[in-house]
């Protein structure tokens, strides 16, 4: 049985290992005639005939990863020798597209996170105050944005802002800028897309937080507040500490999920202003010639990055786990 | 929870927080009343330059076709772009894996919950650190050996795909249900003469059925809402819905195609709506069994 579990897993890892290796020859021409852009379609045949020799392409290492469309090693080093201040090395550094995929999604996990967090709490709260009759369809309502098909969730936004539409009528009318367009601003497209996140991954924070709430032991809230304690030292002191746990949980689901985002990107149709670690590789695998090699690359570089945001939650996991077990 | 003392509030605070939860389900709620309503326009009302409320009254839809309402996007969707075909590849995907990551999840869920702490600690971890990667990193893995082997563009590849992300899931959720069934019932219908099966047949799986329709739902969610594994594994013929919907959008340049893209994302959201109308005790359940035990 664990074979069943664990085959796919293993697959999936030598895979993302050796695809690197795929089409290596494409890649190694392009740094050979470095600066020039015209070059990818030149050497197609070329690849073609050494890859029917060697199926997995030739062995590179890290070349891929190194290479302009990665960690572009090489030009950082001259963007740093040749950049004037701090400021100006930043904008050249994004202006590469994985380090601009990067800082999309940092910006996004860290906005997106936090915000649905606070605001699923908050509306935690709401509910538990209305009387029991409400609260059944005021749930229902609430799931609705979580449980609806991301990619759907976000066109259904997108339609809604687009200039014709009612959100994009609104926004034209409180900007007082008739011409004014989402989809042509890179800020605009940002924050779009930080509220859709938002908006989509909030209910998941309430629920957890409504379930929580429903087990505060009310002994200890009343003894707080015989002991005289106002409202807000009530929350402070006895639900904050009782849910911390879940805030635990939720930050490693909510990181987890929304260092992936990649739907709202191909809805709002935004992979010009906005490009995340996903929809890099999702882009790279579905341009017409499919480079495997440097949606390999993105991908390990990806899983890299999951690996370091959630270590401390891991390892912390892993702390707590051993004092119960022991 | 009933309204003890320590619940009542002052007057501002009880009309604050009513404000803010119907603000809040207004902002939930109002994007998808809004497109349904909008779905039986033509598109010179859903997305109207003159005046918002063209969408609701529907000035254009009278003139084009005669009537305040119209069918021609759920007509142009369902028949003009065979959108039926995807919705049945939606529900072989969707039927085959919630059986066979369910069959899988629960032996083997039952079978980790049965046995030592650290090795099942270190299997869900596994499967943590798989559930956080992108779906994308993974087909970007399976996409070679796939065409090398000829099996691209099949639905029976996907599914198995589809089966593969979500069984760490499925098998953390279940893990942990039955770790809450006592061990005493099996081991004692043990004592009483039954095999290790037997006692899983006829004590386990009786009691076992809250846990497994949960995770049905969530493996049903997954295989639904999936985009990524669906449009790149699969060929045109054998699309599901949601790719279906991302390929209308590539062809938007033609007028009116606009709403049946509008009108195929409320047919595939309609499901999930009933969904959530029967199922919403098992969902919040299942949301909040990992954030209990976690």
């Amino acid at each position: 049985m664990l074979l069943f579990i664990a085959l796919p897993i293993v697959s999936v890892i030598i895979q993302s290992v050796y695809a690197p290796h795929e089409q290596v020859i494409r890649e190694i021409e392009n740094c050979g005639v470095f600066g020039c852009t015209t070059s990818t379609m030149v050497d197609v045949e070329a690849t073609a005939a050494q890859s029917e020799g060697a199926p997995m392409g030739r062995f590179v290492g890290g070349d891929i990863f190194t290479d302009r469309s990665h960690l572009a090693t090489s030009e950082i080093g001259v963007l740093w020798s040749t950049a004037t201040n701090i400021g100006d090395f930043l904008d050249q550094l994004l202006n590469l597209p994985f380090y601009g995929a990067l800082a999309f999604t940092l910006t996004y996990t860290a906005l997106v996170t936090p915000l649905s967090i606070l605001l699923g709490f908050a509306i935690a709260l709401a509910v538990n105050a209305i009387p029991k009759l409400f609260r059944g369809p005021a749930i229902f309502f609430s799931l609705l944005p979580m449980i609806v098909t991301p990619l759907v969730g976000a066109l259904i936004l997108f339609w809604m802002v687009d200039a014709r539409g009612i959100l994009g009528s609104v926004l034209q009318a409180l900007a007082g800028d008739p011409n004014l367009s989402v989809k042509a601003s890179t800020p605009l497209m940002w924050t779009m897309l930080i509220i859709y996140g938002t908006w989509a991954s909030t209910p998941f924070a309430f629920v957890v937080y409504y379930a929580g709430l429903q087990t505060v032991p009310q002994d200890t809230l009343e003894s707080a507040m015989i002991d005289g304690a106002t409202r807000w030292q009530r929350l402070r002191f006895v639900v904050l500490p009782h849910l911390l746990p879940l805030t635990t949980f939720l930050l490693l689901i909510k990181i987890m999920d929304n260092f992936r985002v990649f739907e709202p990107i191909v809805s709002f149709n935004a992979g010009a202003h906005a490009q995340s670690l996903s929809y890099f590789i999702y882009s790279d695998l579905s341009s017409t010639n499919q480079l495997l090699s440097s949606a390999a690359a993105t991908s390990v570089l990806t899983i890299l990055g999951i690996i370091i945001l959630l270590s401390p939650v891991i390892l912390r996991t892993w702390k707590s786990f051993g004092r119960a077990s022991s | 929870m009933t309204t003890s003392t320590a619940e009542r509030r002052p007057f501002a605070l009880q009309a604050f927080l009513v404000g803010f939860l119907i603000l809040w389900i207004v902002v939930a709620a109002f994007p998808f009343l809004w497109t349904l309503w909008g779905s039986f326009k033509v598109e010179g009302d859903f997305f109207s330059k003159a005046d918002w409320t063209s969408a609701l009254t529907g000035p254009m839809t009278t003139v084009e076709t005669g009537g305040s309402m119209t069918g021609q996007g759920y007509h142009g969707a369902w028949v003009l772009n065979e959108f039926w075909r995807a919705v049945l590849n939606t529900f072989i995907v969707v039927v085959s894996v919630v059986t066979i990551s369910l069959t899988f999840g629960t032996l083997g869920g039952y079978a980790l919950a049965r046995s030592g702490y650290r090795y099942v600690f270190w299997i869900l971890i596994v499967a943590l650190i798989f559930r956080a990667m992108p779906h994308v990193t993974l087909v970007s893995g399976y996409l070679l050996p796939f065409y090398q082997w000829n099996l691209w563009g099949h639905l029976p590849t996907a599914i198995i795909v589809l089966v593969a992300i979500n069984q760490p899931f499925t098998l953390w959720m279940l893990t942990s249900f039955f770790q809450n069934i006592p061990k005493d019932l099996d081991e004692s219908a043990m004592v009483d003469g039954c095999s290790r099966f037997q006692a899983f047949r006829l004590v386990i799986i009786p009691v076992m059925w809250p846990g497994v329709i949960t995770t049905g739902l969530f493996s049903f969610l997954l295989a639904y809402n999936d985009f990524a594994v669906t449009a790149m594994l699969l060929n045109q013929e054998n699309q599901t819905m949601i790719p279906k919907i991302a390929s209308f959008l590539g062809t938007t340049q033609t007028k009116g195609n606009v709403m049946f893209a509008v009108s195929a994302v409320v047919s595939a959201t309609a499901p999930l709506f009933v969904l959530v109308m029967f199922f919403q005790r098992q969902i919040v359940s299942g949301l909040t069994a990992g954030a209990v035990k976690g």
